[in-house]
């Protein structure tokens, strides 16, 4: 077992990919990710990391070359942000059809207008649908562990598909926190290189990659990627329970805090979760029974484990640093309460957008949100709708 | 991953367990079969034999390569692929090629 060190969420990430050993990175610098990249560079120039760093003029290229690289076989990391990740937009989506094991660090960011460098998740909601595995780290570890481990996920036979680690831009991009990362040779053995696929570029196997998809064929191609998709939830447990025999740390694709007994539950993703801990301790000494729920893997969604953790809840208040403008709640919101609608007696569910923009979601924010998820199930409302938690009036 | 060749993939219909990962084309060389020449709109080129001086200008400007040139140096159209789009009239300096009625 390596030795702790004090790392940077945005270095975890580095190393990570270092660990995996990539073949090759394709990237263009864009705060608050830079220094992913940037570390990355350094490696492959000091000789430390033997890959190809491909510095690109554009995010568009930089998904593009990753693509390129990624049906020839290589393993591939990228990193990007807010602005970048949405001139990458139409190019995620032919990562993912193409069925293409690519890992991407997103230290998440918002989108303009107006101009801001801070996170939030608005950047990688917007790409919500373009077929990614969606992983969200709450702390520089999580960042290294999800990180190193989603090569593994990606590259299951079963999977192949691309994986999006999401680190809160700063708050979490920029935490220096002690961590425990893999050695070299744990490493390798963890993950061996790549497996290269049968149909992977070669000069003496052309194969068509993107061809014109007939509507008599699209809709296939279609779920079978939706299909590949789904199983991810399976091959990331057993992904995550080997990683846990080796390192001790035991991930899953939710996590609960305090939800034995809870009458409320904070349902949240990324760095603020830590925030969401310390609302539940709070609110318990205060004799409210308040537990937490953070989604560590926002796709595939995981609804039936969602709908297992809430099933005693009277409450739940989804805190999200995203919003969907002119839909019935924020995208995360939407995604519990659609879970729990089959089930035939339901949590009241309110969702609150918070944390926008770079601004923090405090813990008394958190308890806010709980307390007022709370007050609506006790007024027997079941939809508690959406509310802009921290907007000034 | 049973069909191989695009263009058997709209007869074939295949299920979603049956298309290629990613419906990838593992065949190459296959475009052969698409019978693009059913594209034409009514024109088709035509090349008068004793006008031509076979200086393959049309061979190369032909964006579906289907000048064929025959085993004794003869410029043909090949009509199962030649979309009627008219470009080796406009380019031939000799004015050997004519678009014609389809069906003149």
């Amino acid at each position: 077992m390596a030795k702790r060190i004090a790392l940077e969420g945005c270095h975890a990430a580095s190393l990570a990919a270092k660990l995996a050993n990539v073949d090759v990175i394709a990237a263009y610098p864009i705060t608050p990710q830079t220094q992913i990249v940037e570390r990355l560079a350094q490696y492959v120039a000091d000789g430390e990391l033997d890959a190809e760093f491909i510095g690109v003029e554009s995010e568009h290229s930089a998904m593009s070359a990753c693509i390129a690289a990624s049906a020839a076989g290589a393993r591939v990391f990228t990193a990007t942000a807010g602005q970048g990740l949405a001139l990458m937009h139409e190019v995620l989506y032919i990562a993912a059809g193409s069925r293409l094991p690519i890992v991407m660090a997103v230290a998440n960011r918002s989108l303009s207008p107006n101009l801001n460098i801070w996170g939030d998740h608005t950047d990688i909601m917007g790409s919500r649908d373009a077929g990614w595995v969606q992983l969200f780290a709450e702390s520089v570890q999580e960042v290294f562990d999800l990180t190193f481990t989603a090569f593994k996920i990606a590259e299951d036979e079963e999977v192949m598909l691309p994986v999006a680690v999401n680190l809160d831009g700063f708050h979490l991009s920029h935490l220096v926190e002690a961590v425990e990362p893999l050695d070299p040779e744990e490493a390798s053995r963890f993950l061996p290189p790549r497996r290269v696929p049968s149909y992977a570029l070669h000069p003496r196997r052309p194969v068509t990659w993107g061809a014109v998809s007939v509507p008599e064929v699209h809709t296939e191609l279609k779920y079978q990627l939706e299909v590949a998709l789904r199983r991810v939830k399976e091959v990331a447990r057993r992904v995550w329970k080997d990683y846990g025999e080796l390192t001790g740390r035991l991930y899953d694709l939710v996590e609960a805090y305090r939800m034995e007994g809870a009458e409320v539950a904070l349902v949240m993703m990324g760095c603020f979760c830590g925030n969401a801990r310390e609302a539940v301790d709070r609110l318990r000494r205060r004799g409210v029974k308040a537990g937490l729920l953070k989604i560590r893997m926002y796709r595939p969604f995981p609804a039936e484990e969602v709908v297992e953790a809430l099933k005693e809840v009277k409450a739940v208040a989804v805190v999200e640093r995203a919003f969907s403008p002119g839909a019935t709640a924020g995208p995360l919101t939407s995604d519990v309460k659609s879970s729990l609608y089959s089930q035939p007696s339901r949590p009241s569910v309110s969702g609150f957008a918070a944390g926008i923009g770079g601004r923090e979601i405090g813990v008394e924010d958190a308890a806010d949100a709980a307390l007022r998820a709370l007050r609506a199930a006790e007024q027997g409302v079941l939809d508690g709708g959406f509310t802009y938690l921290q907007v000034r009036g | 991953m049973k069909p191989r060749r695009w263009l058997k993939l709209a007869d074939e219909k295949p299920s979603w367990r049956e298309l290629p990962i990613a419906a990838l084309v593992l065949e190459p060389g296959n475009m052969v079969e698409a019978r693009t020449g059913e594209w034409r709109m009514g024109l088709k080129p035509s090349i008068d034999g004793s006008r031509c001086q076979r200086c393959y200008i049309c061979w190369a400007f032909c964006p579906d390569a289907s000048i064929i040139i025959g085993g004794d140096g003869s410029f043909s159209v090949d009509y199962a692929h030649c979309k009627g789009c008219g470009i080796c009239a406009k380019v031939c300096p000799y004015k050997a090629i004519e678009m014609v009625e389809e069906h003149g």
